[in-house]
């Protein structure tokens, strides 16, 4: 056995795990780390993010695109609470990243030392478990833990702490092959007496529909997922997050379902006789939030590999217990290969909802709407191109607009609804997948948050395009303002935004602007061809709205169409 | 509703606080927490009362199992069981009531662990009913400090049942 550092070990038990890329910024404790790094500078590679939650997210971007674990590396103190956002917003949509960070040495631990943080106490809430190292001889089992609990079960953040004892002690080598805690056992098959009810449930609904989520892409349960709906005939909506993991062009496809929903799938969702939930939470922007009247007559089977997200805010009749892709195996298993069902009516409801109130826009005027940008994006692009998305009044638009057909294309911070991710978190998928196109479709607002990353993307020659939608305005903030409160202003406006195309230009990015609806669809074409870091701003208008809506705490039936809808 | 819940968790720093930030993110408090290492030096017992709405206790205790350090967890509320804590109590002890705090103490079986010129210090185990009976009545002679440790429980076995001790 090899002697070593810790320093050493943190990069041989990376190697171990397969990690070949790491999002990080050098300082104080964890120069050590940074200075072994070049022996290892073959098989992983540093990259140098000019922010810790630039980094995170990135890691987060990641692993959502490749569904590997993403890791981050930083120093003590405030490197470590800016990774905290980044953090928070891989946990609520379940992504698995593991973020070591340095920390003070043991001894001043509590001392208020430079750049001292609580590592631990301030990210317990906010990762799925953290580990404070005490001894070097730790390190590799305490990473391999790490890795195991980001990635199995429902994924999620994982922090390890390392103190620069840890970093600079010296010890033997020694990476466990094996795994054990005795605490934690993820669930994987559901109890066969919860599948058979479901069979039953299933088998005598006239009206069923399929309520997925982003569990779905997690477990790549996608083949299985069409394989039932197709077999039960039983049209299929989805959260926000579970976009993608469904081809939009399959006919059984009824689309996003809450709070910007379809007006098609949240009816299809109220007016069910039964709801097939998998790998979904219910959260009040996919429901609306009226949890009393969702969906009245239905019964609810709900698939989802946390025990903890049952009953938590819709009662269900049929919880299942396991990961969406080995339970749907075991539905297809148990439920007849040839079903006699009648889907008739039920699918041609929801066809007549759909003809009523699609998912539409009207480009008129010499302004460019975000809608007709980004269905025009959508056009353009490779069929399997990664979309990011940053969080606002595009971010629904996207979700609503862009054809999504293939898992792990649509990524977006949908639970904490971080804005600031969508650029770091798409340069993170195109690390991630390099040979497929990745647009990062942002704001003017959210592009703000972490903008400084442009240089990292300069900086490591990335081919990464940017969709820059500027109204000049936090959106969806201006967008409540009209809608809930009486058009007042407060604070939406930006009185000074930088002139985009420069600023990608001083980084030496390209930058390129369409103001028109005329210049639109070139200025994107010109955009997505030319090689390298492209920022495309498009001069939009302020004043779209996005529709349908819920009103926070309305049920699913409860939708604002549009503007003549709004009292 | 009042819920006794125990856990068993690794024995190391940290588990403490996760436990309880469940509590506290949901603005609840816990009315008494006990923690002490079990037959196994690698695992602590927590035993932890609180009161609240059953539908948020049940989501905690589902947050619970999904802890990594958590290895075990149960409600023993629906559950025959046994619970006691201790209390410790320094009560004024004048002329006139030195000989009366000892009789109650004889009555509550406590004992006394010190004595000093003007007050008692008195040890007494059983359940919250108990405890608390017995500081009501020594309160009219004047408690002046006390310490209690929180309950601790355990299932009762499903076979032999209340012995009828109350100790």
């Amino acid at each position: 056995m090899a002697r070593m550092i810790g320093a050493e070990m943190f990069f041989e038990t990376l190697i171990e795990e397969g990690i070949d890329v790491i999002f990080g910024l050098p300082g104080g404790y964890v120069l050590k780390v940074y200075d072994v790094m070049p022996k290892y500078a073959d098989r992983i590679k540093h990259v140098l993010t000019r922010h810790e939650q630039g980094a995170t997210h990135m890691a987060d971007g990641y692993a959502r695109a490749s569904g590997k674990p993403g890791v981050v590396l930083c120093t003590s103190g405030p490197a470590a609470t800016n990774t905290v956002t980044g953090i928070a917003t891989a946990q609520m949509d379940s992504s698995p990243i593991v973020v070591f960070t340095g920390q003070v040495p043991l001894q001043y631990l509590g001392s208020d030392a430079f750049q001292e943080a609580d590592h631990i106490g301030i990210t317990r809430p906010c990762t799925k478990h953290n580990y404070l190292v005490r001894r070097a001889i730790d390190l590799p089992r305490v990473m391999k833990e790490a890795f195991y609990i980001a990635s199995s079960g429902r994924p999620s953040p994982v922090l390890v702490d390392m103190p620069k004892d840890v970093i600079i002690g010296e010890d033997e080598l020694v990476i466990p092959t094996e795994i054990s805690l005795r605490g934690y056992k993820p669930p994987t098959k559901g109890d066969p007496k919860q599948i058979k009810k479901a069979v039953d449930m299933i088998l005598k609904s006239k009206r069923p529909v399929i309520f997925g989520g982003g569990g779905i892409i997690l477990s790549n349960a996608s083949a299985e997922l069409k394989e039932f709906a197709h077999r039960l005939e039983v049209p299929v909506t989805s959260t926000l997050m579970g976009l993608g993991a469904y081809p939009q062009d399959d006919p059984l496809f009824v689309h996003m379902l809450g709070m910007h929903g379809s007006y098609a799938a949240n009816m299809a969702v109220h007016s069910s006789d039964l709801v097939i939930s998998i790998g979904a939470r219910f959260d009040d922007r996919a429901t609306g939030g009226n949890f009393e009247e969702f969906s009245p007559n239905a019964e609810i089977i709900h698939i989802d590999i946390d025990p903890s997200t049952i009953d938590k805010n819709i009662l269900v009749h049929c919880p299942i217990i396991g990961d969406a892709k080995i339970v749907l195996r075991q539905l297809l298993d148990a439920l007849p290969s040839k079903i006699d069902k009648d889907r008739k009516e039920w699918r041609g409801q929801i066809e007549e909802w759909d003809r009523k109130h699609p998912m539409s826009y009207n480009q008129t005027g010499d302004k460019i709407l975000t809608t007709y940008a980004i269905d025009t994006l959508s056009k353009i692009t490779d069929d399997d191109a990664i979309i990011v998305s940053d969080v606002g009044q595009h971010q629904m638009w996207v979700a609503q607009f862009y054809k999504f057909n293939y898992p792990r294309t649509h990524i977006t911070s949908g639970g904490l609804g971080t804005m600031g991710f969508g650029f770091p978190a798409a340069m993170g998928a195109k690390f991630a997948c390099p040979d497929k196109q990745v647009v990062c479709v942002c704001g003017d607002g959210s592009f703000q948050m972490n903008m400084q990353e442009l240089a990292t993307a300069v900086e490591n020659k990335m081919d990464i395009k940017i969709m820059l939608l500027n109204n000049g305005h936090h959106g969806m903030v201006r967008q409540w303002q009209t809608m809930f409160f009486d058009g007042n202003y407060s604070a939406s406006r930006f009185g000074v935004l930088p002139d985009f195309v420069k600023l990608a230009q001083s980084f030496g990015a390209t930058g390129l602007r369409a103001e028109k609806p005329d210049q639109l669809e070139a200025t994107l074409k010109e955009g997505l061809s030319t090689e390298g870091v492209v920022l495309m701003e498009i001069m939009v208008d302020c004043e779209e709205l996005v529709y349908p809506m819920i009103a926070p705490g309305g049920a699913m039936n409860d939708m604002i169409l549009g503007v003549s809808d709004v009292a | 509703m009042r819920h006794t819940i125990s856990l068993f968790v690794d024995n190391e720093s940290g588990v403490l606080s996760r436990v309880a930030g469940l509590f506290s993110a949901r603005g609840f408090n816990i009315e008494s927490l006990n923690v002490a290492e079990t037959l196994d030096p690698d695992t602590s017992r927590i035993t932890l009362v609180t009161t609240g709405d059953d539908f948020i206790i049940e989501q905690v205790i589902k947050r619970f199992n999904n802890m990594v350090n958590v290895i075990w967890v149960d409600d023993l509320t629906e559950e025959t069981r046994v619970e006691r804590e201790m209390i410790l109590i320094r009560v004024e002890a004048k002329e006139n009531t030195r000989a009366e705090i000892l009789r109650m103490a004889d009555i509550f079986r406590a004992k006394v662990v010190d004595v000093g010129l003007e007050s008692y210090m008195l040890e007494l185990t059983g359940d919250k009913e108990k405890v608390n009976a017995f500081m009501e009545l020594l309160e009219p002679m004047g408690v002046k400090e006390i310490a209690r440790t929180g309950t601790v429980a355990m299932k009762r076995d499903a076979k032999n049942t209340d012995t009828g001790d109350t100790e």
